[in-house]
């Protein structure tokens, strides 16, 4: 009877203290939730959501406070994957869907105030004070920060032209002809 | 020598078409107006442009250095003057444009300065180097930069090297022709790849339904007393693939993620040993290929064509006939519509056919998938077409990868047979280049939000760096002020020397003086040094002449004394709600 006691209780004992140890040693830092969903943003940083930036957005869907739909960069699509990892309902995006663009900067009306240099969230504007600026194309992703601070509306969004390097193989169509 | 041949499983046998074209031997293109040279003809590293415009180049000389170490250089096939650097129409299915070097030939064909190389004088790597400044690449049609493949593993020793003359695909004969008429320098080319490699067995694989190139091969191996083994290899599509031909010559099969190499074995085509063996027995890089004309027109032949001839010049030569609706580039199983034959004949252009509703009808109307399974028995890599199909056509992008869609090869067996004429290839490369470019904006989002997170962690480090300054400033006044007190001078007076040379008279002295017992020291500075600045500034005003005034019309002097008129008005205007603060 004691020796049954005993051996349950050091049983407890061990794995009790297996458990607590695999709590330190395997603890999650941050949340993995928050993690998944800053994967599927864009990551344009363009704060059309209301948030600073793809990752507040991302804690405050975690936290249930921001709604799926807020991300126009993103588009239907990434509304759909949102949708298919939290398990909410797919809504129609709340703004209208742009093509991918790139900021291009007049370098002929630019007077190298640095005011865009300051806004581009992923540091994409080359230029010092009273230089010419230009946008890092590759860099660019198109959040469009940089256009209301310039004082002398010398940037531009244009939308990004296919190349051969982006070029992609069109759906299959299937034509449909008259028969009669 | 007897060879035991394995075999690969599916394939087709089309109509091959091939006789027409092998009738007469290769004829030499002639030059024409404008060479379209396009700077990217190959797979890997765009090359830089080297020439500009007006400057005058010379048969060979490089005008595009290669990028990186999977890259080629570009030669001027001609010599000439270049007339631009300029996006030009590429030979592509979607006739977007390229950067091209345009150049006018001058006729005269003056080379470069060659210089012959012996590749068993140098060390490895600098054939290497050699052969991709000559820019060789596989002419088969990948045009695989093939300095990169002459490498063989570290850990598996090189067992066969194998030569690529299968040309399975129909109408197409510029390797046949080659192999015909210049089987010497292939077979001594295959010396270079061989010794660069170590290969200890070379086999030569030709479809069985070319026995003229068979012959000559194998007359060229005897006469130049080499070993290789010239292999007849039976005529099925597409024998002529890098993995088919290896199974069917050596029963080696290459998994789905390996290369060939890690097998012990590599692949090349004759082409390519052919224009290594020019680049390094003579010292031209890589200005021509043959490419075959054939299908819909006069006179089927095969061409040596200078890269970056006009497809347009060179599809002349044949004589369409009237009923020629539509041009191809490659083979009718792996090639594309030409949309635009303003394109330049590249690298990869082995074949042009043209084309008339009677020579391919249009594809009938595509049908459902039955589930037949006949696309999976025809598929040499032993996929599943109708899944592939299914989980493309859904954009179930996820699901191709699980099936294996990146080791299909794109041979077209599977829309071959499929009895619903349903296109598998094209879903098969949407799919490739749908989940390509999601690949790309997923490395384009990480690299963004890197960037992102850096600039903000930056932007924390400036602040609290700032702050810290800020901070050690304020202790230093506070500390600097009290010796101030007592010693009544020395340490206040850098701020009190500045303040006064800015304003030049001794204004400032009853304000100094009166700083350094004080407790509000900081804000009587501080007054200080703005009616300085203001001083400052106004006696620049003041000093400043208005320049280019010599020459001025009447009517521009009126007008200046109006301007000077309106600005005095409104500087007394901006002055007077000043006066009773004052």
């Amino acid at each position: 009877m004691i020796s049954a006691l005993a051996i349950m209780a050091l049983g407890a004992v061990v794995l009790g203290a297996a458990l607590g140890y695999a709590a330190i040693r395997f603890k999650v830092e941050g949340d993995p939730l928050v993690e998944k969903i800053d994967a599927i943003l864009p990551q344009t940083q363009c704060g059309q959501c209301g948030y600073p930036g793809c990752r507040p957005y991302a804690e405050a869907i975690s936290a249930g406070e921001a709604e799926i739909n807020l991300c126009p960069p993103g588009g239907l699509d990434g509304v759909r994957k949102l949708a298919d990892l939290l398990g909410r309902e797919v809504k129609p995006l709340a703004a209208e869907e742009k093509p991918k663009q790139v900021a291009i900067i007049d370098e002929q009306t630019c007077i190298g105030c640095t005011l865009c240099i300051q806004a581009c969230p992923v540091d994409a504007i080359v230029g010092a004070a009273k230089q010419m600026h230009t946008v890092v194309e590759s860099l660019c992703t198109g959040c469009e920060l940089c256009v209301k601070p310039c004082p002398v509306e010398c940037i531009t969004m244009e939308p990004l032209t296919e190349k051969l390097d982006n070029w992609k193989w069109k759906y299959p169509v299937i034509e449909i002809r008259r028969v009669a | 020598m007897l060879q035991r041949l394995f075999s690969f499983r599916g394939g087709v046998k089309p109509e091959t078409n091939k006789a027409p074209s092998v009738q007469v031997p290769i004829g030499l293109a002639p030059l024409p107006e404008r060479l379209y040279v396009p700077l990217h003809q190959h797979i890997g590293g765009h090359p830089n442009p080297l020439v500009e415009a007006g400057q005058r180049v010379l048969k060979g000389e490089l005008i595009g250095g290669a990028e990186g170490w999977v890259s080629a250089a570009v030669h001027a096939p001609t010599s000439g003057t270049v007339i631009a650097v300029e996006e030009h129409v590429a030979a592509h299915p979607s006739g977007l444009t390229t950067l091209t070097v345009v150049i006018e030939p001058d006729g005269r064909e003056e080379w470069i300065e060659r210089q012959v190389v012996d590749h068993r004088s140098l060390p490895p790597e600098r054939v290497r180097e050699f052969l991709r400044d000559a820019g060789v690449v596989g002419l088969g049609g990948a045009v695989f930069p093939s300095h990169a493949k002459l490498t063989a593993a570290k850990a598996v020793a090189m067992e066969d090297l194998v030569i690529n003359g299968a040309e399975c695909e129909p109408f197409m004969t510029c390797d046949d022709v080659l192999m015909r008429e210049r089987a010497d320098e292939i077979v001594r080319g295959i010396a270079i790849f061989r010794d660069l490699l170590g290969a200890r067995r070379v086999l030569i694989g030709i479809e069985d339904n070319k026995p003229e190139a068979v012959a000559a091969m194998h007359e060229a191996v005897g006469r130049l007393g080499e070993d290789y083994q010239v292999v007849a290899v039976p005529t099925r599509y597409p024998a002529g693939g890098a993995k088919q031909l290896i199974r069917v010559l050596t029963g080696k099969e290459v998994p789905a993620s390996k290369r060939s190499t890690e097998l012990g074995v590599q692949c090349f085509n004759v082409a390519t040993v052919y224009t290594a063996y020019r680049a390094l027995a003579f010292g031209e890089p890589v200005l021509s290929r043959i490419v075959t004309l054939t299908g819909n027109v006069e006179q089927p032949r095969n061409w040596e064509v200078r890269l970056g001839t006009p497809m347009r010049d060179l599809v002349a030569l044949g004589r369409p006939k009237p009923d020629t609706t539509r041009f191809l580039m490659g083979g009718p199983m792996m090639g594309f519509e030409i949309p635009d034959l303003a394109a330049p004949v590249v690298k990869a252009t082995n074949c042009i056919i043209a084309g008339s509703p009677a020579l391919f009808p249009p594809a009938p109307p595509e049908m459902p998938c039955i589930r037949c399974g006949a696309c999976a028995e025809a598929c040499p890599h032993e996929l599943q077409p109708f899944d592939l199909y299914w989980f493309a056509r859904a954009r179930n992008f996820g699901k191709t990868q699980e099936y294996s869609l990146f080791d299909c090869i794109e041979c077209g067996c599977c829309s071959y047979v499929c009895p619903s004429h349903i296109p598998l290839v094209q879903y098969f490369r949407f799919a490739k280049s749908e989940i390509w470019a999601r690949e790309r904006e997923k490395q384009a989002a990480d690299a963004a939000k890197a960037r992102f997170e850096r600039r903000n962690s930056r932007e924390e480090r400036e602040q609290a760096e700032k702050a810290e300054r800020l901070a050690k400033a304020s202790v230093a006044r506070t500390s600097g002020s009290r010796p101030a007190a007592t010693d009544a001078g020395p340490p206040a007076r850098p701020r009190g020397s500045s303040a006064e040379a800015g304003s030049g008279s001794r204004a400032e002295s009853p304000t100094d003086a009166a700083a350094a017992p004080a407790v509000g020291d900081a804000e009587a500075l501080r007054k200080a040094t703005i009616v300085a600045a203001m001083e400052r500034a106004r006696a620049q005003r003041e000093s400043a002449q208005p320049k280019n005034t010599d020459h001025l019309s009447a009517a521009q002097l009126r007008e200046i004394a109006a301007i000077d008129a309106r600005r005095a008005v409104l500087g007394s205007a901006g002055e007077s709600p000043k006066g009773p603060d004052e």
